[in-house]
């Protein structure tokens, strides 16, 4: 029994591993299509020339296998996990060893660098690092494990604030605004814009990067937010940031927001950035830890 | 139009008539500096190992994979956010005599200034493009201050057409991005205000 245990992690860990290398190698299918879609729209001389490096890197990446860009960021999981998933209480160390294992082979860049000491550990694991948000299924017995790369350059833009309910939408939409027609030309663009809406500070944040988690092109179910998702990306398109920032038809691959319900006396908005490198991956285990990656279609690991 | 390769070392007749939006390609010697190796040099005051006058610098920090016979083979190496050097990238340029500062996104007025003061130029690489730029390294030459972590470190390479380059700041001072800002955000208002009207939803 324990001989079999050991010889399933090992395989879970390998999975992940190579998991981790689809994630740095390869953008998601809806990235891609969203790129290829902007890239053709776009009337820019020198937005051309940035999305003709971009789909070059992208096809230079997939044939030589190594990380599309260099900055690998600080990997984070967002972990799905079905209450009856056999495997749960091995999650966390598989994904520690995975992350270990794939800066070693892909390699990736060695990022995690600790806040007192300033020492980078040179594997990208640190002090909470791997970053991992769980949320468990309940009557389930399989996993969902999205990958996504933090990288520095589209992080940088990221902020929170809370607002009182009278500054209203108006707050929001101008605080976001602000952000992306400063800090956000130097993050990549075309960005996906997650905004996250809540009562504090921290659920606000929470929840700007789960919205970087939904595919592009898939709305919020809520009415009034879907309606707020394609007002604030026409607006933000109308600015022309253009790839790069060098100016051109989009400056968005989307945005996207989420929501929680608030508390009467605050409204609380977060913002998360994705660059056009928007690396993030979504694989589905189940007991029998068959895969299946469902974010890159017909991907093999 | 003819394609525009700066060759090291680069002197003040190269780069004089170049004007932002132009694109350029670069041959020769391509040395990655990014914050630590700027406050090391201009705030610890350590010298550099080598001269980089007449030489290019790039805002990076490269994965770099080390091979048993010593050397480093460039995995991949886009540029980093080169506004996070913009406090001391007037200072490098004046002590270094760099002529072409290579990073992403735009500089500032203190940058531009010294371009202008020192005939250097400021481009862009397009960001995230990292193996694309990564296959134009030929060698890597050197490593120094490696104590500093991978990304952080002093890589010496040469390149060959490294690029596509575009000008974001002209040894005439001008600057593409802060252009660019003023453009965005004089759109800005008006748009807002369209989001506004235009949103079924006015109150949250």
């Amino acid at each position: 029994m324990e001989q079999k245990e050991k010889i399933n992690v090992e395989h879970f860990t390998e999975l992940l591993a190579k998991f981790i290398a689809l994630l740095v190698i390869r953008l998601p299918d809806d990235v891609v299509t969203k790129l290829t879609e902007l890239s053709r729209r776009e009337t820019s001389p020198l937005g051309q020339v940035l999305y003709e490096a971009i789909k070059d890197d992208l096809s230079l990446a997939t044939q030589l296998k190594r990380p599309l860009c260099q900055d690998t960021g600080i990997l984070q999981f967002t972990v799905r996990v079905g209450s009856n998933f056999p495997w749960m209480n091995k999650v966390s160390e598989v994904l520690r060893q995975a992350v270990l294992r794939a800066t070693r082979e892909v390699p990736l860049r060695p990022n995690a660098v600790e806040i007192f000491t300033h020492v980078n550990s040179g594997n990208n694991t640190g002090t909470r690092i791997p970053w991992i948000d769980w949320e468990v299924i309940p009557d389930r017995d399989d996993i969902y494990i999205y990958g996504y790369v933090a990288g520095g350059g589209c992080s940088l833009p990221g902020t929170a604030k809370v607002f009182m309910p009278l500054e209203g939408l108006e707050g929001v939409v101008r605080y976001i605004f602000d952000q992306i027609t400063s800090y956000g030309i130097n993050a990549c663009p075309p960005l996906l814009v997650g905004v996250g809406l809540a009562g504090s500070m921290d659920v606000a944040a929470k929840l700007s990067k789960t919205a970087l988690l939904r595919p592009i092109g898939a709305s919020n179910p809520d009415a009034a937010a879907a309606d707020l998702e394609q007002r604030l990306t026409d607006g933000l398109n109308a600015l022309g940031i253009g790839p790069g920032g060098l100016g051109g038809e989009a400056s968005v691959l989307g945005v996207h927001v989420e929501q929680a319900a608030r508390h009467p006396a605050t409204l609380a908005a977060a913002i998360s950035t994705g660059c056009w490198a928007l690396r993030r991956a979504l694989i589905r285990l189940d007991a029998d830890l068959n895969y299946e990656v469902l974010s890159h279609k017909g991907a093999v690991l | 139009m003819s394609k525009i390769i700066l060759s090291t070392d680069i002197d003040d007749a190269d780069i004089i008539n170049l004007r932002i939006g132009d694109i350029v390609y670069l041959s020769g010697t391509l040395v990655t500096a990014r914050d630590a190796v700027h406050e090391r040099l201009l705030r610890e005051g350590c010298d550099l190992p080598f001269s980089l006058a007449g030489k290019a610098l790039l805002h990076a920090g490269p994965i770099m994979r080390s091979l048993p016979d010593g050397t480093f083979e460039t995995i991949s190496i886009g540029p980093t956010t080169s506004m996070r050097m913009e406090a001391l990238e007037a200072e490098f340029i004046a002590r270094t005599g760099v002529k072409l500062v290579i990073g992403k996104g735009g500089m500032g007025a203190k940058t531009a200034a010294a371009c202008s003061r020192y005939r250097a130029i400021h481009c862009i690489f397009p960001g995230g493009c990292a193996v694309l730029a990564a296959t134009h390294v030929e060698k890597v030459e050197s490593v120094d201050w490696l104590d500093l972590g991978m990304p952080e470190a002093l890589w010496r390479l040469q390149v060959r057409e490294f690029g596509p380059l575009i000008v974001s700041i002209d040894c005439a001072g001008q600057n593409l991005f802060e252009n660019k800002k003023i453009a965005y955000n004089a759109r800005k208002a008006e748009i807002i205000k369209t989001v506004l009207t235009a949103s079924t939803n006015k109150s949250i």
